[in-house]
């Protein structure tokens, strides 16, 4: 017999009193009222910052790609970098969401929402990058499946750009629906509790006519258990395959079968690095502290030592096989990454994503939230170096030293990787504004294990003897002769 | 559309409703539904609903996820336009696997969605009967479809002592319509007269 009962020994998951009316109106709360002037601050310098990217790109793609810094030599520098970096951090949503899932970790329940739509806005981000570095945009189409007028040529299909462009296109798709149907039950609270008129129209619309019906719970069950199905092993895929962009090439640096589990330990680090830079501000502002806990922001720590441990090993392994393989392309090229003349973006990799994460291992710097704050940008920090590394460092000294090269950025470059940023916080934002920031369904679904007035009564239990506890559970059964959910 | 006659019963916690459920179909009482906020685990089985075969339907769009991008990518790279790239044969299969994969995954998700909508019977601008305003925050509601020969006061009383926290007679759409969700439709207009 499953028996719906948590030891009190494990932290509560929703700290307060809370019973389910109280968690729609703590989280719904914001949505209802008007938005604090932090928000309108926040928002307008996002939009400003947005404006500024769209200004960088109109002149990259007015001017041509001569506006960045990328020459001959070094063909991708920020662009890419930036879009790697990007798609990595759009990791984590989906690895809580469906991953977690999977392993029945009850902590994800307060942070998939906010998650979720993290990995959403970071792979619209991330697909500006490789869309504009194709410098004639209106040719764009050229990566679809479209039989086209000049002939019946196709794309290639054996290639991991365009691979790329499948794996992307399919996450987005996927986290957007994994996203969008745990949404609807959240939209119809919100629009049966709307007291105006436009605030019924809009989530009416937005919830899909969800009413709840026995069924249709049935329903949404079986679809996000299969999603998560599926999505687990899609998000593994999505960094494997932007690892071949660079492993499948003949470049020293480059072409290495350690990159797909590096990458996507690296994608996870920079990715909870990034959820944990949201939701400290996020739970801060919105007063959503009883929800995300600190045991949450804990628990994603952990989650960034031990990645951040593994893209270490990853690392030292890098440099083992370059001196291993006595190859003497392998070894000049790590060479000059660690002393050549971009040693500091190597050296910034290595203490910002090797060295520090390990401060998480001292349990109390896990759990303080300014550090965590702090950490969670440093890790950001060298995870954008990491990518800079792999791409700029191993494409400088190519193979003809006639023309080796140095790459450095131009506005116009700094300008689009600004305009994403713009990008991404004004879509949090309205996000943050307009829609359920936790999983309010889920939520009441867990309350009742997890809660922490309902924990107390645990102790009680705990308590017990077993024979004690068995008697109670099955006289209670008796009394319902049916499946109560507290046995089920 | 079929407008009927309903006793809506709201329960206030998970323990309470499921022994109503047993008692009411014990009864012979037509249950048209219940409506949680939050998934229910055991409810669909106390109501005697079977199991879903959403996930035989993913599976099968999945299939034709694989078979798509196979068949297409293998039909242009040995016969449409076949081409030698990187020294591959034409017929290059492991360097297909992302592709498939990914289509896999895409056809199963975008396919189980819609057919989630569709089973459900949501869409933007779809619109259903709310029985009780609270049935998405904290309470269980349970509507009862009644016919010309049920007595109200009756099925009222026998759903009070079941433990509902609250029990009325409503007249309800039983189905979907196309709607706005800040209008009120006629039949609401009517009841409330």
């Amino acid at each position: 017999m499953h028996i719906k009962y948590e030891s009190f020994v494990r932290e509560p998951l929703v700290d307060g009193d809370k019973d389910y009316h109280q968690v729609s109106e703590d989280i719904v709360r914001p949505i209802e009222g008007k938005p604090g002037r932090m928000w309108y601050v926040g928002f307008f310098f996002s939009v400003i910052l947005l404006c500024y990217g769209i200004f960088s790109v109109s002149w990259a793609v007015y001017w041509g790609l001569g506006t960045w810094g990328v020459n001959k030599t070094i063909g991708w520098g920020w662009d890419i970098t930036n879009f790697v970096w990007w798609i990595g951090i759009g990791h984590a949503g989906t690895l809580i969401s469906a991953i977690l899932l999977l392993f029945r970790q009850g902590w994800r329940t307060g942070v998939n929402r906010a998650a979720e739509a993290m990995t959403i806005f970071a792979v619209m981000c991330a697909g500006q990058f490789p869309i504009w570095h194709m410098g004639r945009v209106w040719d764009g189409f050229w990566v679809l499946p479209l039989p086209n007028t000049r002939g019946t040529l196709w794309p290639n299909f054996d290639s991991p750009l365009l691979w790329d462009v499948f794996a992307i296109s399919t996450y987005f798709t996927v986290s957007l629906l994994f996203w969008y149907s745990g949404l609807l039950p959240d939209f119809a609270l919100i629009r049966d509790r709307a007291n105006t008129k436009l605030r019924k129209m809009l989530y009416g619309l937005a919830s899909f006519g969800w009413t709840g019906t026995a069924k249709s719970w049935q329903r949404m069950e079986a679809l996000a258990l299969v999603l998560a199905g599926l999505s687990t092993p899609l998000v593994l895929s999505v960094h494997t395959i932007v690892s071949f962009d660079f492993a499948t090439s003949v470049i020293p640096g480059w072409h290495t079968t350690i990159f797909p589990p590096y990458f996507v330990a690296g994608a996870v680090f920079s990715g909870f690095a990034m959820v944990n830079t949201l939701l400290v501000i996020t739970r801060r502002i919105l007063h959503l502290e009883d929800y995300i806990t600190i045991g949450h922001l804990e628990a994603m720590n952990k989650v960034i030592v031990l990645t951040g441990s593994i893209v270490g090993v990853a690392y030292l392994t890098e440099l083992f096989i370059a001196w291993y393989s006595q190859s003497w392309g392998e070894m000049a090229a790590f060479q000059w990454r660690i002393m050549g003349p971009y040693w500091w973006s190597y050296w910034a990799m290595m203490t910002c994503n090797v060295v520090s994460p390990q401060l998480f291992w001292v349990k109390k710097l896990r759990r303080n939230v300014p550090f965590t704050f702090v950490m969670s940008i440093v890790v950001n920090i060298g995870m954008w170096f990491e990518r800079f590394v792999i791409i700029v460092t191993s494409t400088y000294r190519d193979w003809i030293p006639g023309i080796w090269a140095y790459y450095s950025t131009t506005l116009t470059e700094v300008g689009f990787y600004l305009g994403t940023f713009g990008l991404f916080f004004t879509c949090y934002f309205l996000f943050a504004k307009y829609f359920p920031v936790i999983a309010i369904a889920e939520i009441k679904f867990v309350l009742k294990t997890s809660g922490e007035n309902y924990k107390r009564d645990m102790q009680r239990i705990d308590a017990q003897s077993e024979e004690e506890f068995i008697h109670v559970v099955d006289s209670h059964h008796d009394d319902s002769h049916e499946l109560a959910p507290a046995h089920h | 559309m079929a407008i009927k006659k309903f006793a809506v019963a709201a329960y206030d916690d998970e323990e309470v409703l499921f022994p109503a459920v047993k008692k009411v179909r014990n009864s012979g009482y037509k249950i048209h539904d219940i409506y949680t906020p939050f998934a229910v685990h055991g409810l669909d089985e106390a109501m005697g609903l079977k199991g879903t075969d959403l996930h035989i339907a993913g599976f099968i769009y999945g299939l034709c996820g694989t078979s798509t991008a196979v068949g297409f990518i293998s039909w242009i790279f040995t016969s449409d336009w076949p081409i030698i790239y990187g020294g591959k044969p034409h017929f290059a299969l492991p360097a297909w696997i992302p592709i498939t994969f990914e289509l896999t995954v895409l056809f199963a998700a975008v396919g189980m969605t819609m057919t989630f909508c569709y089973l459900n019977q949501i869409m933007p601008g779809v619109k259903k009967h709310v029985f009780h305003k609270r049935q998405s925050d904290d309470l269980f509601v349970m509507a009862i479809e009644l016919n010309d020969h049920t007595s109200e006061h009756d099925v009222l009383a026998y759903l009070k002592a079941t433990g509902a926290k609250e029990v009325k007679i409503e007249v309800a759409e039983a189905g979907w319509w196309y709607g706005r969700w800040d209008k009120k439709e006629a039949y609401e207009l009517q009841a409330a007269k």
